[in-house]
């Protein structure tokens, strides 16, 4: 307990009260000056000893009034009358603690969010003052001197996602010296960074800036990949969470394994690969992703396999020179311990088979962005050759449609953020590569980051042709002479003010980015909310992008939202750093806004277990009573609430606080001199 | 000369244009929504023949120019097919807002074509009359007033219709049509002082 | 089933095939089909082109009446596309719309009706074919498959669209008339235009318009080698049938379609009399296509009509239902 000093009078709490005019936020609508007044002359027997007001309390003048104040007048409990706690709890919590008065004798009330802003008579404002400052000074006379919470932090970080995002982030704490588990769901590292051919604006390619640092990942003493994983299951609190991983079976040792290929050579299953080549190519039933991969060893896709049909063939084992085929292989389950966990699960791609009347799925000639990265890479199923779907012809004409799935409240009401560049650096590698006439149809051209502009101005130079419009339809309806054999894409060319019927050979559709399918699932396990869209949600959209509301998860990359490759690796940087800073402090400091149960008076009736949103309260089989992990509790109040023999409290929140804080509201017992507050 | 129409515009009093037409169309029409895509234009089957596609119609209707809008042929080449509608990403009402404006330009009388007024109205004189349509009176009221010389072409197909019992000489009545007169009458004074 | 039934004013007259067909195939539908007493006309495209509350209340005298007449399941089925979008979409804006819902019963009040938005479902045949009898009853009744008929199943716009709550096939691309087509025993084609406008009353606003569409319909048909083209609208039908031979001159060319109707086709599987489901009264014979059933398609020259190319080189996205 940290000493409470000041002299007490009549038993009673002397109250500091502080009303700030927020320049004239507060004050252009609340009678500041009157209040403070009022404060000190009606609220004097409740303990109040001095009031002020100031134009800004926040500011290190003001801050400095409350610690002079707490020395000199011998303040044991401040009231602040200002903005939201959102905003300045803390600065002023510091400031008392500075003066060496106990952080959380502190309340803050906010007659700003909650009367100024919101009232528009002066006087009703000025007189809901009162009556808030009122409750907060009943209030604050049974707060309790508290200690934050000190929490370990584990070393070890987990990282969920093995793309640019994750693998960024895995390398930069890696590099400052800590141990870093990187959890991957496909055989191979790399995520979609790795599907694509170039890079805008750079026109990098992709893989070839990606696999130094996928074999950096590989080789990096510090990191333990565990590709062909993914997370069962969740458990634990900041610094400390306990996680168990599924590493499936690749039927593969990995120990014997040198990665030769000769199995894949000789399998004589070809399967169509609707993962990496995006159903555009074929792989074998066993299978590495792609040549880069890291790590190098194959998997075994056992829906596909002969054996596994059959019980037949085994070519595989016939020729592996290190017999490292084991087809008695199974999962395995992993827990680790690890203090941070950095989700960076990257996007899925708009189904755009969802807008018939783009003819995805029917018409042989219309591909999606992925399935046109993959034609052109010169990894790809047709080597880097730009063609038509029947793999041979080159296409004379190429559409490119902007915007699908994307800014349309029939699918997704967000812009995709990276399909405008995406779309012009198709339209250079078409121009490029096959001389082809191509059309981009767009809403917008939207090129805002370095570079980006320039871009555009250099695919004008190459002569696309730009049309302003969102396309209506691809079909391959004739309508007019000439468009037989070709595919119309029918828009209202709105610059030129017509409707169009453009003939081409070949469409690109440039599809929306979306949250992963499973995006709902993965949230609920890391205990973290995402947005109605299904992007996990950031602790503060301007200032905060990269933590959560649970301590400890952090987020990088388009798990939160469209963004490019350069915006994922400074996310992944970001969050690294923030890991580190957990890592290097050694400790956490926590919110001692807790519940906690009174032994006592616990029945064990267990109403308070399931209900706990953080599953932190947990059962005494010994005792008979439940428990709740302080470090875990986020002190939201729900068991408080539930509990029928009032056997829950929370400090800072407990039910004499808050009886007092109402009865303060209401101004009920203004004319009597306080008492000393009633040991909680 | 001829007035200039935009000049025009900047003295009337349509800054509330917009208001007006969605309030005159059932359910929230979102006209104020519009990012001009030309999802709209792009779709409309009968846009070629257009003077203005829907989305110039847009335009020019958030612009405040009343009396171009009015006087355009676009909401009487709107077929009703609601692609539009359905296709739209900001899911704004086109074509019943392109319903308002038929009638709006009713009213106003500065389209200058009056065969499509005409049809609805002579189409509607016969609902009054007997509760039903009635296609022979319609379709020879109508071509005669609005394409006398093509009445002697269309024979072929008015025979073809007669003889293969898909047309009827006389119109039929329903029951209940001195009710349905009430009944349109009261919607018809309620309209005047919306 | 038993359902009220709006007709509708083309389908007493113009489209009335439709009508004799969809009553020769009724019994074996189990559907029991009760007219509205007294309906009045819906007012198509017309009347909401000139008055709006008028133009509701027309509309809205229907629905009392059926809601008047109700005895068992609230429902009111419609053949007629343009009617059953009227019927459904008046409903809906009564409750959408509440100050337009009160001043629609002020005036069926003036005639001593009322409607309760909500209380009437309205569904249209293809919708209740689907939905309610299902295609395991449909293909019970076939006896008479129409094998080797390729079929363009041609759906109009009103009938799926807008997708008012009461979407039950896709607005865009739906695929509940080729399902039906296929148990028919036909060849349903994959037609692209299915859902695209015939013109409507544009035949008497612009007929250069309205040949226009109609063309790329037909065209569209002819381009897929469809031998047939199914309908749902009596608007639909007129405009492709009676208006082809107009649009021929229009365009100096010559086409010969058939559009035929959906309870026509039907009937025809159930081995119904042709004359009885109102055959021989198109403009455009539907003869020598139906000649075909049963027997392999040819072209004049004795070849087997070839084969659609199976697409060679990179496989093709899988497909999520629909026709390929």
């Amino acid at each position: 307990m940290s000493t409470e000093n000041g002299r007490k009078e009549n038993g009673r709490e002397r109250i500091g009260v502080y009303v700030c005019h927020c320049g004239t936020n507060i004050a252009g609508v609340v009678d500041v000056k009157e209040v403070a007044r009022w404060s000190k002359e009606q609220l004097g027997h409740r303990g109040v000893v001095i009031a002020r007001d100031d134009k800004f309390m926040c500011s290190s003048l003001g801050q400095e009034l409350i610690e002079h104040d707490i020395k000199k007048e011998g303040l044991t409990r401040v009231v602040v009358a200002a903005c939201s706690p959102h905003l300045h709890e803390k600065t002023f919590r510091t400031a008392c603690s500075r003066a060496g008065l106990n952080p959380y004798l502190c309340e803050l009330t906010s007659i700003r969010e909650q009367v100024s802003w919101v009232t528009s008579d002066k006087k009703v404002a000025t007189e809901k003052s009162k009556a808030m400052i009122s409750g907060a000074v009943e209030r604050v006379r049974y707060h309790e001197p508290l200690d934050p919470l000190k929490v370990p932090i584990n070393e070890s970080t987990l990282i969920v996602g093995g793309g640019i995002a994750g693998i960024q982030s895995a390398l930069e704490i890696a590099n400052a010296g800590h141990p870093v588990y990187i959890v991957e769901r496909e055989p191979s590292i790399g995520g979609h960074m790795a599907q694509f051919d170039k890079t805008f604006p750079t026109l990098d390619c992709a893989a070839c800036i990606l696999t130094p640092r996928m074999s950096e990942v590989g080789t990096h003493p510090n990191i333990h990949m565990l590709t062909w994983s993914e997370v069962e299951q969740v458990d634990g609190y900041v610094g400390n969470f306990t996680v168990t991983i599924r590493q499936k079976a690749r039927y593969i040792n990995t120990d014997d394994c040198t990665g030769c290929g000769i199995c894949v050579e000789k399998c004589p299953k070809k399967v169509i690969d609707s993962e990496f080549e995006v159903g555009i190519g074929y792989r074998k039933a066993v299978y590495t992703p792609f040549a880069q991969a890291v790590p190098k060893y194959p998997v075994i896709d056992d829906e596909n396999c002969i054996y596994f049909e059959k019980g037949t063939c085994k070519a595989c084992e016939k020729f592996c020179p290190t017999n490292a085929i084991d087809f008695e292989q199974e999962d395995e389950l992993i827990t680790l311990e690890v203090g941070n966990i950095v989700l960076a699960t990257g996007f899925d791609l708009f189904d755009a088979r969802r807008i018939p009347q783009y003819g995805y799925g029917r018409l042989a000639n219309v591909f999606t962005s992925l399935e046109f990265e993959r034609m052109a890479n010169a990894a790809g199923p047709t080597e880097g050759a730009i063609v038509m779907r029947d793999g041979h012809t080159v296409p004379e004409s190429v559409g490119i449609v902007h915007c699908v799935g994307s800014r349309d409240r029939n699918y997704n009401n967000y812009c995709s953020s990276i399909c405008c560049m995406q779309s012009l650096k198709f339209a250079h590698l078409v121009s490029e590569r096959t001389g082809a006439q191509v059309y981009n149809f767009y809403i917008d051209i939207r090129t805002p980051g370095k570079d980006f502009d320039e871009f555009y101005q250099r695919v004008l130079e190459e002569e696309t042709l730009f049309v302003r419009g969102k396309v209506a339809e691809v079909t391959d309806a004739t309508r007019l002479p000439g468009e037989e054999g070709k595919l119309i894409v029918q828009v209202e060319d709105t610059l030129a003010g017509k409707q169009r019927r453009i003939p081409v050979d070949m469409v690109i559709l440039s599809a929306g980015l979306e949250p992963r399918r499973d995006a709902d699932d993965v949230a609920r396990q890391f205990g973290i909310s995402c947005s109605s869209a299904g992007w996990f949600t950031e602790k503060h959209p301007k200032l905060d992008p990269v933590a959560t509301m649970t301590e400890g998860v952090f987020i990088a990359g388009c798990v939160s939202g469209p963004k490019d490759i350069p915006a994922s690796v400074a996310q992944g940087s970001a969050a690294a750093a923030r890991v580190v800073s957990y890592i290097e402090q050694g400790e956490l400091s926590l919110e001692p806004v807790r519940a906690s149960i009174e032994e006592a008076m616990c029945s064990g009736c267990r109403i308070c277990n399931d209900l706990c949103p953080y599953n932190a309260i947990d059962f005494d089989e010994q005792l008979m009573v439940s428990e709740i992990n302080s470090a875990l509790c986020q002190g939201c109040g729900t068991c408080v609430a539930a509990c029928p023999a009032g056997a829950i409290s929370g400090t800072g929140f407990s039910d004499a606080q808050v009886l007092a804080q109402i009865e303060g509201l209401l101004m009920l017992n203004l004319e009597e001199p306080a008492v000393m507050a009633e040991p909680v | 000369m001829a007035e200039r129409s935009d000049l025009i515009e900047l003295v009337t009093e349509d800054v509330n244009l917009v208001e007006m037409v969605e309030s005159k169309t059932p359910g929230d029409a979102r006209l104020a929504m519009c990012i001009q895509c030309g999802t709209c234009g792009g779709s409309c089957p009968s846009g070629p023949d257009m003077d203005h596609t829907p989305r110039q119609i847009f335009a020019m209707l958030r612009a405040g120019f009343r009396n171009d809008v009015l006087k355009s042929n676009a909401p009487w080449y709107c077929v009703s097919c609601y692609l539009c509608t359905v296709r739209c990403p900001q899911e704004i009402r086109i074509t019943d807002l392109m319903y308002t404006l038929k009638r709006m330009s009713v009213e106003a009388g500065l389209y200058e074509d009056s065969t499509a007024p005409d049809l609805s109205g002579t189409f509607m004189d016969y609902v009054e009359r007997y509760g039903r349509s009635f296609e022979f009176g319609l379709a020879t009221r109508h071509n005669i007033r609005h394409r006398p010389l093509s009445v002697p072409g269309m024979a072929p197909l008015g025979l073809g219709m007669l003889t293969k019992g898909r047309m009827d000489l006389t119109p039929h009545h329903i029951e209940g049509v001195d009710q349905l007169r009430a009944i349109l009458q009261r919607a018809k004074q309620l309209e005047a002082v919306q | 089933m038993k359902t009220l039934f709006y007709p509708g004013c083309s389908m007493q007259r113009s489209a009335r095939p439709y009508l004799d067909s969809l009553y020769a195939i009724q019994e074996d539908l189990d559907l029991e089909l009760e007219e509205v007493e007294d309906w009045n006309c819906c007012g198509a495209t017309e009347y909401m082109s000139i008055s709006r509350l008028p133009a509701f209340s027309l509309i809205g005298r229907n629905l009392a009446l059926a809601q008047q007449q109700v005895n068992g399941d609230a429902s009111l089925l419609a053949a007629c596309s343009a009617c059953y979008l009227n019927l459904a979409k008046t409903d809906h804006y009564m409750l959408e719309d509440t100050v337009l819902g009160q001043d629609i019963n002020t005036a069926l009040e003036a005639g001593g009706l009322h409607y309760d938005p909500g209380s009437i479902e309205v569904r249209h045949l293809l919708d209740v074919i689907m939905n309610d009898i299902g295609m395991d009853r449909i293909a019970e009744l076939v006896t008479h498959p129409l094998s080797g008929l390729r079929v363009a199943a041609y759906y109009g716009c009103m009938i799926v669209r807008p997708d008012l709550d009461q979407r039950w096939d896709d607005p865009e691309y739906p695929s509940g008339l080729e399902s039906l087509m296929s148990t028919l025993g036909a060849e349903a084609i994959d037609f692209p235009l299915k859902t695209h406008c015939c013109g409507g009353h544009m035949t008497q606003i612009s007929p250069p318009t309205a040949f226009e569409l109609i063309r790329r319909l037909v065209h569209g048909a002819a381009q897929y080698e469809a031998d047939v083209l199914v309908t749902v609208c009596p608007m639909c039908q007129l405009n492709l049938d009676a208006y082809q031979v107009e649009m021929n001159k229009h365009f100096r060319t010559d086409y010969e379609i058939p559009i035929l109707f959906v309870t026509q086709l039907m009937g025809l599987a159930f081995g119904k009399d042709p004359e009885e489901l109102g055959l021989g009264r198109e403009f455009i014979d539907s003869g020598p296509a139906l000649e075909k059933i049963g027997v392999e398609t040819s072209d004049e020259s004795g070849e087997p009509r070839k084969k659609r190319k199976k697409e060679e080189g990179l496989p093709m996205p899988p497909m999520v239902g629909g026709v390929r």
